[in-house]
């Protein structure tokens, strides 16, 4: 009995019925009668000693339930790795937006109204509005108490300083190789930080029971580790905290860290049996909760007369805003692959994670690589004009492949992707070799540019992932992990996997949506283009486990040992005479007997996964495995430019990346789309504008720019399938890759469209404008 | 012009039923919608009429539920996403993937379809205009150029 392979294949998301009709019930849709809400006071100030803050009007307001201030929890510090964050300002605010007091009412109108009554006083301090503001001497220190903070090992803060993490890599000796290399560039690249703009602003909603228990449903990427992490700061066993993640309105890393749950649990415990309802409104979901890290950088590169390069030096200075979260591990992952997807013997490295009076920065897709990607790019362009060479030509030339190291010393194995089958994709299909920069007839530029990445996972050493596989009484297989839905199409791609192993109708085969401390098997998070590797691997694991059940059980009615059973089409039966079996949905709850006589039980499949072989890094050099499995490929884009007035688009933006094995073909296309769309964004409108005092001057969807209708290319995505030998049918990660290529990519094409090297973000009308006329006089 | 002061009860049609509802003055639809009927399909994104999110039919035409007042719907047919069942919208956005969150697909569809009832024919003008409006942040907007595409073909057929 053979069955074609679903895999492959691109079945229609089984949430699209409950997404299309709107039946779908987010975090928020979930509210209870009862509940009280909260409204929260930000800070006007960037950087303010805060003076008297006097809650009595507002406490006298109808409706008004409570009024709290950083004062009411003096301990509490919350913190991803390092704790550093109070629940609300205490003493000082730090950035602009950050939560001072808090109203909780019977109704969000009461609790919007006595907010106004709260009189707060501040004095405004001077505020560090970049990384190298931060690091020159005599900076205000943003956090004196930073060497007593709570952080895991792998977090190096340099107290005394505003350096909240450094990571170092040394390989080789790159000083001696720039200095003996013929050909040397050196060039600076930045950006200011921005926001994940996910259309689902966060929300929690906490409850504290008449039990004692506390549930929290979340708008949350990472259940279990918002659980860990409550545990720790609220001083409550993980047994006594139940989080709920629904399906996500869009996640992008945002919510990945922990957020607005500490502060609805500190409420929550103080209305024990009322839920307490707090919501970011959209200018505080940008500003308030974190963004994205900005960038500041200096790179430099030596290669021969032919463009092979021997050495890098690079500064990676990311700006991590006033308080840590996930910044102090993006800055890491940067160090981790800071050269890009190239060969490079001599590698010199400090990513710093620097406190600014910034909106603080967390995970944003990507993790650190578009960081890194967008100056190891622009250094390389710069290379190529010294060398006169075509910049794909140099790219190609110094592609990384199976044998080299990566700049931690891990040798890249025979898993890692085809780097030059992805540049020679891209290659076609913006077909370079026509030429790169032609003026057209209106006077118009039309230009290209193309850049290579890759990508590891930044995980914990100990990255687990599990599934459980139970059965209803009509043969159907359900599947159970503590992924979250984000829209990333994960669960499709774990579906068609246990179709494929059980040899399934993929009707009969459902994955289950809402994660849940208590019920779903333990996941780390669902970030770092992750999910479809590791829970795959388990959901395989918890496939195989109950395939043997099935056949235990079946093997006593058929009369035959359980290794000549096969279990496809729904059935079990003997592998040598078909026709003899059993139907699953006969065996998967027990088999009865004519007589009655019962056996079995339900069959559950269990499954795991932990990251294999992963170590940290040398403090010093960086030394060690880190990195699961890479991710490759290349980008590349087209760009019209009006030379008149900087007006530019991209018109066309191509992707090629090495996937191992591509399981659901227009789910993985949405996921590369999806985020060249994000990472032209990125580059051409999306960055926070502050005043001078570090205040967000575009904290709201009218101001902050997002793609729209009509404004996205003509996309192509290809796929390269170099199997991953340990993926789940030889997949790995795909969902984050597509936007890190992109900033560089374009600012290449931008660069050669207005004969100018442009070498800060993002790439405005108006900033390109500016450029050619600075280059013209 | 009418006066309202205190709270009111609203008789409102909403997906062909007839509704009556205790609202404030100032209460907005979507929170109306949202928070009094249940009729949680319909998304709060900004509540600043710059995301589209919101966006429902009120006789026929989209609207931005955050920016208009519950009581400035008295009299009209409000559809919400929940009242559009099986129409070739929805399954144009499921076969061609113009969702992935989910969150801004309601809007994003009742606005497609007020876009393709005004423009049956293929009008890429009048399509950027309409679906400008609405921003999706997972899509790249592919997936919805295409949904609208097939939905315009299945409508004609």
């Amino acid at each position: 009995m053979t069955r074609t392979s679903q895999l492959g294949s691109s079945p229609e998301r089984s949430d699209a019925p409950a997404k299309t009709s709107g039946a779908l019930r987010y975090t928020d849709d979930r509210v209870r009668p009862g509940t009280l809400h909260a409204a929260v006071l930000y800070s006007p100030h960037a950087h303010a000693d805060i003076g008297r803050i006097d809650c009595a009007a507002a406490l006298a307001f109808p409706g008004v339930r409570g009024a709290f201030t950083g004062a009411d929890w003096p301990d509490v510090l919350i913190g991803l790795y390092m704790g550093d964050k109070p629940p609300l300002a205490r003493g000082r605010v730090r950035y602009y937006g950050e939560p001072v007091a808090v109203v909780v009412a019977d109704d969000e109108a009461a609790a919007l109204e006595a907010l106004r009554l709260i009189r707060a006083d501040f004095t405004p301090l001077p505020a560090l509005g970049s990384p190298r503001e931060a690091l020159a001497p005599g900076a205000p220190i943003l956090h004196p108490d930073l060497g007593s903070y709570r952080r895991i090992a792998a977090i190096l803060p340099e107290p005394g300083s505003n350096v909240a993490n450094r990571s170092r890599i040394r390989k080789g000796d790159a000083d001696a190789a720039l200095a003996s290399s013929p050909v040397v560039v050196e060039g600076e690249f930045s950006f200011p930080p921005g926001d994940h703009a996910a259309m689902e602003p966060r929300v929690a909603i906490a409850e504290f029971g008449l039990d004692g228990r506390l549930t929290v449903g979340s708008s949350t990427q990472s259940p279990f580790g918002v659980r860990t992490l409550l545990s720790k700061a609220l001083g409550l066993p993980e047994r006594d905290i139940e989080v709920i993640a629904a399906p996500v309105g869009g996640g992008f890393g945002g919510k990945a860290g922990i957020q607005l749950e500490p502060l609805a649990c500190l409420l929550a415990m103080r209305f024990p049996g009322r839920p307490v309802r707090l919501a970011n409104t959209r200018e505080a979901d940008m500003v308030s909760s974190p963004g994205r890290p900005g960038l500041q950088s200096r790179v430099r590169v030596g290669a021969t007369r032919e463009g092979m390069i021997q050495a890098m030096d690079m500064e990676l200075l990311f700006d991590s805003g006033a308080y840590a979260d996930y910044a102090v591990n993006v800055s890491r992952a940067a160090a981790v692959a800071c050269t890009g997807p190239y060969n490079v013997p001599n590698v010199k490295a400090d990513t710093l994670c620097v406190y600014t009076n910034h909106p603080f920065a967390t995970a944003f897709r990507g993790f650190g690589h578009i960081e890194l990607s967008y100056a190891t790019e622009r250094a390389l362009d710069l290379l190529a004009a010294r060398l006169g060479m075509d910049p794909l030509e140099l790219r190609l030339k110094n592609a990384a492949r199976p044998g080299h190291t990566t700049p931690t010393g891990a040798t890249l194995d025979p898993n890692t992707g085809d780097l030059p089958a992805c540049i020679a994709r891209v290659r076609e299909r913006l077909d370079w070799d026509a030429g790169r920069r032609a003026v057209l007839p209106d006077g118009r530029i039309r230009a290209k540019g193309i850049a290579c990445f890759w990508k590891a996972p930044a995980i914990p050493t100990f990255t687990d992932a599990a599934a459980t596989l139970s059965f209803a009484e009509d043969g159907s297989a359900v599947l159970a992990t503590g992924v979250v839905e984000l829209g990333q199409g994960s669960f499709d791609g774990l579906r068609l996997i246990v179709a494929e192993a059980l040899g399934m109708d993929l009707a009969m085969v459902r994955v289950l949506r809402d994660a849940d401390t208590d019920r779903s098997p333990h996941d780390w998070t669902t970030a770092a283009s992750r999910s479809l590797f590791m829970a795959g691997r388990a959901a395989l694991e918890a496939v195989a486990d109950a395939v043997a059940q099935i056949k235990r059980v079946a093997s006593a009615p058929l009369r035959c040992p359980e290794e000549d059973l096969e279990v496809s089409g729904g059935r079990v039966f003997l592998r040598d005479d078909p026709e003899q079996g059993l139907p699953l949905s006969t065996v998967v709850l027990g088999y009865v007997y004519p007589n009655g006589n019962a056996i079995g039980g339900p069959v559950i499949g269990r499954g795991r996964y932990i990251a294999r072989g992963l170590s940290g890094m040398d403090p010093d050099t960086g030394e060690g495995r880190p990195g699961l499995e890479w991710t490759m490929g290349a980008e590349g884009v087209e760009v019209e430019l009006d030379p008149r007035d900087g007006g530019f688009r991209v018109t066309k933006a191509a992707c090629a990346m090495d996937v191992g094995r591509l399981i659901h073909p227009a789910l993985a296309r949405g996921q590369v789309v999806g985020a060249m769309g994000m990472g032209i964004g990125y580059a051409t409108r999306e960055a926070f504008v502050f005043d001078s005092r570090q205040g967000v001057q575009n904290g709201s969807l009218r101001d902050y720019k997002l793609l729209r209708y009509g404004e996205e290319p003509e996309y192509f995505a290809d796929f390269v399938e170099t199997p991953q030998g340990d993926g789940p049918y030889g997949a790995r990660g795909l969902g984050e890759q597509g936007i890190i290529g992109m900033p560089g990519a374009i600012a290449q094409a931008a660069s050669l469209a207005a004969g100018v090297e442009l070498n800060e973000l993002p790439l405005t009308p108006e900033h390109l404008w500016r450029a050619m006329r600075e280059a013209r006089s | 012009m009418k006066d309202y002061a205190g709270p009111i009860e609203l008789s409102l049609r909403i997906n062909g039923e007839t509704r009556r509802v205790q609202a404030r003055p100032g209460d907005s639809l979507l929170r109306l919608l949202r928070e009094r009927l249940g009729l949680t399909g319909t998304k709060c994104g900004c509540e600043n009429g710059d995301c589209g999110a919101c966006t429902v039919l009120v006789d026929g035409a989209p609207i931005k539920s955050c920016m208009a007042l519950a009581v400035e719907c008295e009299g009209s047919d409000i559809l919400t996403i929940e009242g559009l069942r099986g129409h070739p919208v929805q399954k144009a956005f499921a076969v061609e993937n113009g969702f992935q969150c989910g969150f801004c697909t309601p809007g994003m569809i009742l606005n497609a379809v007020a876009l393709l009832s005004a423009h049956p024919e293929e009008d890429e003008e009048a399509d950027r205009e309409w679906m400008q409006s609405n921003i999706c942040r997972c899509t790249g907007y592919e997936g919805i150029r295409l949904a609208l595409a097939s939905a315009r073909r299945s409508l004609k057929d």
